[in-house]
């Protein structure tokens, strides 16, 4: 187990290294003069001077990708050309709301699947079944934004029970984030697009659920227990349900990694001021420093999930650590 | 190609096609939107009731947001244009995106997962760890970084699901290649003296073709639910009418305050049929494969 532990996170530090070293390439292999597109011209000379020398834009690129690769283990990920502000204090501030909004949804849509998906095993073959399976999947075809904007349209413009956007009511600042996860307004705001995001994420669990149950229920110790005479409820939800959660726990680890950097369009719809807006107002105004950051950003997150899923698996079921030493 | 046939049969047995589709209600209905959007697409200049682009007067004035009317099925936009025809002509864009993404990763994806199934060792190696890299990409911010850095367009949309989504469908097809090189026929190939290139593609290729073909309906969808959401970021090809476009005009021109639900609520369902479609065939056909899941 430590070995296979070990052996996932130097695995991790390569695919980081990767994904970074790819990341440089995308920005420096774009048409034009790389220095123009990390040097706003609205910078005063000093400032432009400085920067160039601490990025190294004047020099080779294989100088400028030591030079990166040193800036992003200090954590250094330059200066936004439109906010004037380091890349780093942006991202911070947006993180907490992506973090939220995206554990929030994650953590009903998988409490809502579990149970669906564990019921729909248990009546397998009816007409509740029948029904259920087609609207999970229609729900997983469906556009997320568009989700979003029939949600925004029905209750947000047409109901007027929620905001049309953002984080606070126009005119209301709270600056610190413990403050502002106490005020009602903040939860007002996040309720449509953490209604979004859980319609759209309910039905991978729902269904992964349904699936390996019914798959676990074929199981020798299923038959075992029904031997022993135990109720179909007691074999189902004391004996099939904690052995089928295996894949269910590793896909939400797996969902919290790619949520971080697929709530982009739910972050545009609402105007949520989450990482994934950061980085699509970024890219729009062609911000690079602030683009490359919060892409950054994202990518390690997703790395990290993958890798702590892979971990998480590894813990529940022994099976698999063995077998990756085999 | 009488190999292939035989390959075809000894997965699903000799049955005829509207027989499995009535055992399948599933891919039945898949199949049938599929057949519908194609119908749309081919006949779209037939179809639509006016040019998509062609904007609409009432008298002297332009026919703005129009509700729905016998005139306008589905009403106008902001500009006066008619949704009807524009939802009926984006059925091309969508085969267009659709198809070709789904071509190109599942030929990749493919060829990949063939190599690292049946040759093992340091390509096998090689490729799951360039998969593993590949599944580091988040898949939306890296085609908007690309597109920005590049230009909007679906060259770049087909470009990243190629790029990014191959390792789902590697995975498969090396895993049904592990069980399929073990097998007699392989070894009598291997015996009779065929290269290694002959009995992968000769041999080994046509066997897992059928579960490629699986993956590219749902691939379909994926490519066209990455155009949609490039499109609404303002990173599609602003002159092309899609479905994703569409949604990005209603967004902004604010459909949604003015509740235009028969502008912005046609586009998405089409999206969604059509990527339902994707998974309700891959659906269906997967009991046909793999007769043993279905017996669960």
């Amino acid at each position: 187990m430590a070995r296979h532990a070990l052996g996932r996170l130097l695995h991790l530090v390569l695919v980081l290294w990767v994904v970074a070293s790819l990341t440089f390439v995308m920005f420096r292999l774009m048409p034009g003069d790389p220095t123009l597109n990390f040097l706003s011209p609205t910078f005063s000379e000093e400032t432009r001077a400085a920067l160039l020398k601490s990025f190294g834009l004047d020099k080779s690129l294989w100088q400028q990708y030591i030079i990166y690769m040193g800036n992003l283990l200090r954590g250094e990920l330059g200066m936004s050309f439109l906010q004037g502000r380091s890349v780093v204090a942006i991202l911070l501030d947006a993180l907490p709301n992506t973090l939220l909004l995206t554990v929030v949804s994650l953590t009903i849509a998988y409490a809502f699947g579990v149970v669906a998906g564990a019921f729909l095993a248990f009546r397998r073959g009816s007409v509740v079944e029948a029904a259920a399976i087609p609207a999970a999947l229609a729900t997983r075809a469906a556009p997320e934004f568009w989700l979003g904007m029939l949600v925004l349209a029905g209750l947000a413009f047409q109901a007027g029970w929620f905001p049309t956007g953002g984080a606070l009511s126009p005119g209301r600042e709270i600056d610190n984030f413990a403050d502002r996860v106490i005020s009602g307004d903040f939860w007002w705001h996040l309720a449509l697009p953490a209604l979004t995001l859980t319609l759209y994420l309910q039905g991978l669990p729902l269904l992964l659920m349904r699936a390996t149950m019914l798959e676990v229920l074929n199981d020798e110790f299923i038959v075992m227990a029904r031997m022993k005479g135990l109720s179909r409820w007691a074999i189902v939800m004391r004996h099939a349900a904690r052995n089928a959660l295996l894949p269910v726990v590793t896909a939400f680890a797996l969902g919290l990694g790619a949520s971080v950097g697929g709530n982009v369009v739910v972050e545009t719809v609402f105007a949520w001021p989450g990482i994934g807006r950061v980085l699509v107002q970024a890219v729009q105004s062609a911000d690079y420093p602030l683009a490359q950051g919060a892409f950054l950003l994202i990518a390690f997150v997703l790395v990290t999930m993958n890798t702590v899923a892979d971990l998480v698996y590894a813990a529940l079921d022994p099976r698999v650590a063995v077998g990756a030493r085999r | 190609m009488r190999r292939s046939t035989r390959g075809w049969q000894s997965v699903r047995g000799v049955k005829p096609i509207w027989r499995l589709l009535r055992a399948e209600p599933f891919a039945a209905v898949g199949a049938l939107i599929y057949a519908v959007i194609i119908v749309v697409a081919v006949l779209a200049d037939r179809l639509a009731p006016y040019q998509p682009h062609a904007i609409l007067k009432i008298g002297k004035r332009v026919a703005r947001y129009a509700p729905i009317s016998a005139a306008n099925l589905l009403g106008t936009t902001s500009s006066g244009r008619d949704v009807l025809s524009q939802l009926i002509y984006g059925t091309r864009a969508a085969l267009a995106v659709g198809v070709t993404a789904a071509v190109v990763v599942v030929a990749i994806g493919t060829l990949l997962g063939l190599l690292s199934g049946y040759l093992g060792g340091w390509t096998d190696r090689g490729v799951t760890w360039f998969a593993d890299v590949v599944l580091g990409l988040p898949f939306l911010p890296t085609m908007l970084v690309l597109a920005a850095l590049t230009h909007p367009g679906t060259d770049i949309v087909i470009f990243t699901v190629a790029a990014l989504l191959w390792p789902n469908t590697a995975r498969v097809i090396r895993a049904q290649v592990l069980s399929l090189r073990e097998r007699a026929w392989v070894e009598a190939a291997r015996v009779t003296g065929c290269s290694t290139a002959r009995i992968m593609f000769v041999h080994v290729l046509p066997q897992v073709l059928p579960l490629a073909a699986l993956y590219g309906s749902v691939a379909i969808g994926w490519a066209i639910l990455a155009e949609a959401s490039a499109s609404f970021l303002g990173f599609g090809d602003p002159d092309t009418i899609s479905w994703g476009v569409m949604l990005q005009e209603a967004y902004a021109n604010q459909a949604l305050s003015r509740g235009a639900w028969n502008w912005f609520a046609p586009p998405g369902a089409a999206i969604m049929a059509m990527v339902l479609a994707g998974f309700l065939v891959s659906r269906g056909s997967e009991k046909l494969l793999f007769p043993k899941l279905a017996d669960q």
